[in-house]
């Protein structure tokens, strides 16, 4: 089976699902496939037959921790694994009036945390502004999830770790492999070179430092159809092959489970590896990693406004059930009473040792 | 049922062995959790002296298995093809140095 397909999905793999009008496009047929087939003929349980025999049924959130805000889909890479089905060709991108509302919320929220993500953030034409003006509000924590690439992509954009610096952003990248050939499998030919050169501007500039304040984390994610091994098993070959063959510093891995929606869905499925990974998935399921899954703690904003349990139910357009549904209307205390939507995609946060935008959650 | 004495889809039903005998199901399962413990040697050079004994075996499901399991240990295919020749050295060994038997019965038989 199976090669020539794929072969047709790297070749049309430097556009979006959406460019192509590929079928997953569409969030309802993502969801009729996760819904169907293996859970439907009760050969694997629902996630949430599956929570409820621990009593974990409704999933509830706890405090509120972490604001997390799309400013957009459009960036510099078409991964193949992509959950938000970003690239060049997406144009959705946050404008600078949803920014003040979100600034609104920043400014009031009890969210320790603030993460911008994407897309490539760094490409929403607003984003330095938004950047400057979020900063001020004095959030402990304020995340950029940078691709590492876009530093490099244009000159335009090779002063960004000095602008990090100067707002004291804690920088989290993605690095797939420590190996070149792995790397650009997954994201695109002369992606791990570009990714080198922007780690080491990175820390020339002091980011990822032994001693340093200024954070920089890398974020693994497998490239292909298997789950992430032990976190600091991972994080210990990174560290020593990044420094030993590029001198390259940074803190912490991130080891994180790729969810069976969107372009990595795309890919279970041409590969034949979908019903695989959908047991792989269950039969890791951890109780455990249930407790402090992220949607528990945090609020995903989308480019238009619209409020999510996490990036993945705004990927599948799951909003959150609660009165609130748009940053316009922005009430914690109401969206904390909510129930967090699900579906089986959610068994991809509670395999093993769990996977969520910080790691591993036990 | 796949009309095959293999079917990839057993492997995950390999836990089902105990169902038949569970006392001596458990005390496997138990042993060879333990063996691929981080211990002297690390989890992750267990895994490839697996992938080695898999390949020597011939044992398809193991093979499998340990594929994925190297994968998910960040291994390189580099590193698990070198694993793989070492169990194929190790094996063509064995048959080559029964030459030596066949030295000494030629040589005892010549005049």
């Amino acid at each position: 089976m199976g090669q020539s397909i794929l072969s047709d999905i790297k070749k049309a793999a430097k556009k979006s699902l959406k460019a192509r009008e590929n079928e997953l496009a569409n969030t309802n047929r993502q969801l009729e496939i996760l819904n169907g087939g293996l859970f439907a003929d009760g050969e694997l349980p629902s996630f949430k037959d599956k929570i409820a025999k621990t009593g974990q049924f409704p999933l509830k959130p706890r405090t509120l921790e972490i604001l997390q805000i799309n400013v957009g889909y459009t960036c510099n890479q078409v991964c193949e694994h992509c959950h938000v089905d970003a690239g060049p060709d997406r144009k959705e991108i946050m404008t600078r009036e949803t920014m003040e509302q979100c600034l609104e919320v920043i400014r009031n929220t009890g969210a320790h945390t603030l993460d911008l993500t994407g897309g490539a953030p760094e490409m929403n034409p607003n984003f330095r502004w938004f950047v400057e003006e979020a900063a001020k509000a004095g959030i402990q924590d304020f995340i950029v999830r940078s691709n590492l690439t876009i530093i490099r992509s244009n000159k335009k954009y090779h002063d960004l770790p000095e602008f990090f610096k100067k707002h004291n952003v804690h920088v989290v990248s993605s690095m797939p492999h420590y190996t070149r050939g792995k790397t650009d499998k997954q994201r695109g030919d002369g992606v791990f070179d570009k990714s080198i050169k922007a780690l080491q501007d990175l820390n020339a500039v002091g980011y990822g430092m032994p001693d340093s304040a200024l954070r920089l984390d890398l974020v693994y994610n497998p490239s292909g159809a298997f789950l992430p091994g032990d976190q600091a098993a991972m994080e210990h070959d990174f560290k020593k092959a990044l420094k030993e063959d590029f001198n390259i510093e940074f803190h912490n891995l991130f080891a994180i489970t790729n969810l069976p929606i969107s372009r990595f869905l795309d890919y279970l499925i041409a590969s034949d590896n979908y019903e695989d990974y959908m047991y792989a998935l269950v039969e890791a399921y951890n109780p455990a990693a249930v407790e402090n899954v992220m949607c528990t703690n945090t609020i995903s904003v989308s480019w238009d406004g619209w409020l999510y349990d996490c990036d993945f139910n705004q990927m599948l357009n799951l909003k959150v059930a609660s009165k609130v549904k748009h940053i316009k209307d922005y009430n914690e205390d109401l969206l904390n009473d909510r129930e967090i939507v699900i579906s089986q995609h959610c068994y991809g946060c509670t395999a093993g040792a769990g996977s969520s935008c910080q790691g591993t959650v036990t | 049922m796949a009309n095959s004495y293999y079917d990839p889809a057993d492997l995950r039903k390999f836990g089902s062995i105990t169902e038949w005998s569970e006392e001596l199901g458990n005390k496997f399962f138990d042993y060879y959790g333990k063996v691929f413990e981080e211990g002297a040697l690390s989890a992750r050079e267990k895994s490839l002296i697996a992938l080695a004994v898999a390949h020597v075996v011939k044992c398809p499901y193991c093979i499998d298995a340990y594929t994925k399991d190297g994968l998910q240990r960040g291994i390189t295919k580099e590193e698990m093809m070198e694993a793989v020749h070492a169990g194929a050295a190790i094996e063509s060994g064995a048959t080559l140095v029964h030459g030596v038997q066949m030295m000494n019965k030629y040589n005892k038989l010549s005049m």
